[in-house]
């Protein structure tokens, strides 16, 4: 009370200087009233959006229904999906622009009731139900939405999913793996046959040799990394196939060998590999299954392993043949250190650069593949690396063909190598 | 016998998983995924053998004093210490649970340590770059010419210098173009040379011309 009767002293001292009129002075008393008074009713309407949308809803006009739905079993799968198209609604990006997606609505019965499958966003013209009965009739109807309104289109014409028997997708991979194979077919039976054939001379396998002599010869041990992947990884087979080799120099040179492996499965592979390779070169005394040994799964873990043996033992000879990624050229790098000679081998493209800079060989790509019938100079299997050029005149063929179609404007040929 | 069960095993399962690639329908579909689950059930009975294989080779190194049978102890006592608060000190909760004695061992060992292995990669470049970015001859210059111009581009010095170029002279855009065209043309043609080796090798597997996996000559 006190506080508003200060007031109303004050402002009877100052009134006469900011108010020409004491009617002026209630005017502006009752305008401050109803402001203040209006702000919790204009609160209170935002708080009832249901008024504004009956306002929408009588003012807004439905959106056009989409049409052509039609609804197809989905091809080259394996069943239980239909693919639904339709045309999308004329308010759809034109008209009164205001659709806000589309919802998909099955039935098994034409009249029946539809029930709701999915959604999708606005603009588009395709949904994939996976959630079907094969050999089962389902009608479809798509529904556009806007905010508040909805229009339901007609029908699609009843689709059932059923599985099928081949990828068409697919010919043209069929083609490629076929003609690849009959190459290297045929190339093996003309080997069989008694054809000489040319290989050309590959450095790093030229340098197997090398490579365990020079431990022999240095009274040091060889080191065999069959790279850190599984035995489900084609370059890990291709490794332990090069092993087999490496192991029967050791043995015929009485030289120490030692395989470190990543992989419980590769130890064992790689046991069995050696210990053949050792029967094979008459010296099965000499093997022993400590000499492959398991370290661990885990990447870095495995390098810093294996490069604490390298530097511990300071091996004359390095092969890191198989499948490797970052750590191969911590490996390399550390062989490099202890003046080891290092042959490499992979298939990991990144990974080439790392072991070019830093082993003595490296076998590239298809060579690291081709070693084991290199080595072997098994008829059969030098057939095999002749089906393989085959394949890559014919891969060269297509590629100067689709360069010229290309150029000349026409693109159909490289549609026909996009794989799916 | 010893041979020929591996081998058909191999032929067979190769065949029907080509054969899957082609073919959606049932029981097609589901061979690659029943292979998988397969394969993932003997390799954990491998985990084993291999957990058993570097138990067995690092106490013996320590039993027997080999050279070096201190770092046999360490790895048996790094194989206790994250195994044993694992199985029995997650306070029934699962092991990889945050706070478990796992977790910490796992987030505040096991990576930095893992990261610090990796980071030594920084200075294992430097030093293969040093020795291979040599001009001993015409390859090796031309691998030198093309290091340089595209780790110039790939920093900002390389705009600062050659900013008052035009901008497709730029050391970036010539860093892009080495990039884009002579290292894709490499990298794809060795991509299709080991496409057709891993077909190449994979018939043999799959035909039984090529044993030394299993084994054999």
């Amino acid at each position: 009370m006190g506080v508003f009767l200060f007031l109303r002293k004050d402002m009877s001292k100052t009134r006469h200087l900011f108010f020409e009129s004491k009617s002026t002075f209630f005017f502006l008393i009752f305008v401050l009233s109803l402001f203040f008074l209006f702000i919790p009713f204009s609160a209170r309407a935002e708080e009832t959006p249901e008024i504004e949308g009956e306002t929408l809803q009588e003012t807004e006009a439905p959106p056009a229904p989409p049409t052509d739905i039609v609804a197809k079993d989905t091809p080259n799968d394996a069943g239980n999906s239909i693919t639904i198209t339709w045309m999308k609604s004329e308010d759809d990006g034109a008209g009164r622009n205001n659709v806000m997606g589309y919802e998909i609505l099955r039935s098994t019965v034409v009249d029946g009731e539809y029930e709701f499958i999915g959604n999708t966003t606005v603009g588009a013209q395709q949904f994939m139900d996976t959630d079907t009965k094969d050999k089962v009739e389902y009608f479809y109807k798509i529904k556009a939405i806007t905010q508040v309104l909805s229009s339901i289109s007609l029908p699609s014409r009843p689709a059932m999913s059923t599985q099928q028997w081949f990828n068409t997708d697919r010919i043209n991979t069929l083609i490629a793996v076929l003609t690849i194979s009959f190459a290297i077919f045929y190339f093996i039976r003309r080997a069989r046959g008694g054809r000489k054939l040319y290989v050309r001379k590959i450095a790093g396998l030229e340098a197997l040799n090398d490579a365990v002599g020079r431990a022999t010869e240095m009274g040091k041990k060889v080191f065999y990394v069959p790279g850190i992947m599984d035995m489900n990884s084609m370059m890990t087979i291709a490794g332990i196939t090069i092993l087999g080799k490496v192991a029967q120099l050791t043995a015929e040179y009485e030289t120490k060998l030692e395989v470190p492996t990543s992989r419980s499965m590769v130890m064992v592979s790689c046991r069995e590999t050696v210990k053949e390779a050792y029967t094979n070169a008459g010296r099965p005394d000499a093997y022993n299954d400590d000499m492959i040994y398991y370290l661990t799964d885990d990447q870095f873990g495995f390098a810093a392993a294996v490069d604490g043996l390298f530097v511990r033992e300071k091996p004359a000879a390095i092969f890191l043949q198989g499948h490797f990624f970052a750590e191969s050229l911590i490996l390399a790098e550390t062989g490099n250190s202890i003046n080891a000679i290092q042959i490499a081998g992979t298939a990991a493209v990144a990974q080439l650069p790392f072991f070019v800079a830093a082993c003595d060989y490296t076998l590239i790509g298809e060579e690291f593949f081709a070693a084991s019938a290199y080595l072997s100079e098994d008829p059969k299997l030098l057939g095999s690396i002749k089906g393989q050029d085959v394949g890559k005149f014919l891969f060269l063929l297509a590629i100067l063909v689709g360069v010229i179609f290309a150029t000349a404007g026409i693109f159909d040929l490289s549609k026909f190598f996009v794989t799916r | 016998m010893r041979r020929e069960v591996p081998l058909i095993i191999t032929g067979v399962v190769g065949i029907t998983l080509i054969m899957s690639f082609f073919i959606p329908h049932t029981p097609f579909n589901r061979l690659e995924m029943l292979f998988t689950h397969w394969y993932q059930i003997v390799a954990a009975f491998a985990i084993v053998l291999g957990i058993l294989n570097l138990l067995r080779v690092n106490l013996d190194k320590a039993y027997k004093r080999q050279k070096d049978w201190f770092f046999g102890l360490v790895v048996v006592a790094s194989f206790l210490l994250i195994v044993i608060p694992g199985f029995l000190f997650s306070g029934g909760r699962s092991f990889q649970e945050p706070g478990t004695p796992f977790f910490q061992i796992y987030f505040y060992v096991y990576v930095p340590l893992m990261s610090t292995m990796f980071a030594l990669l920084a200075f294992f470049v430097a030093s293969a770059s040093y020795r291979a970015f040599r001009a001993r001859n015409k390859e090796a210059t031309m691998l030198l010419l093309a290091a340089f111009f595209v780790m110039l581009g790939r920093v900002p010095i390389g705009y600062y210098l050659s900013s008052w170029l035009p901008e497709n002279y730029q050391l970036a855009a010539v860093a892009d173009w080495i990039m884009d065209f002579p290292q894709t043309a490499g990298q794809r043609a060795i991509m299709i040379g080991i496409a057709l080796g891993i077909v190449s090798n994979s018939l043999r597997v799959i035909l039984g011309l090529e044993r030394a996996y299993i084994g054999g000559e």
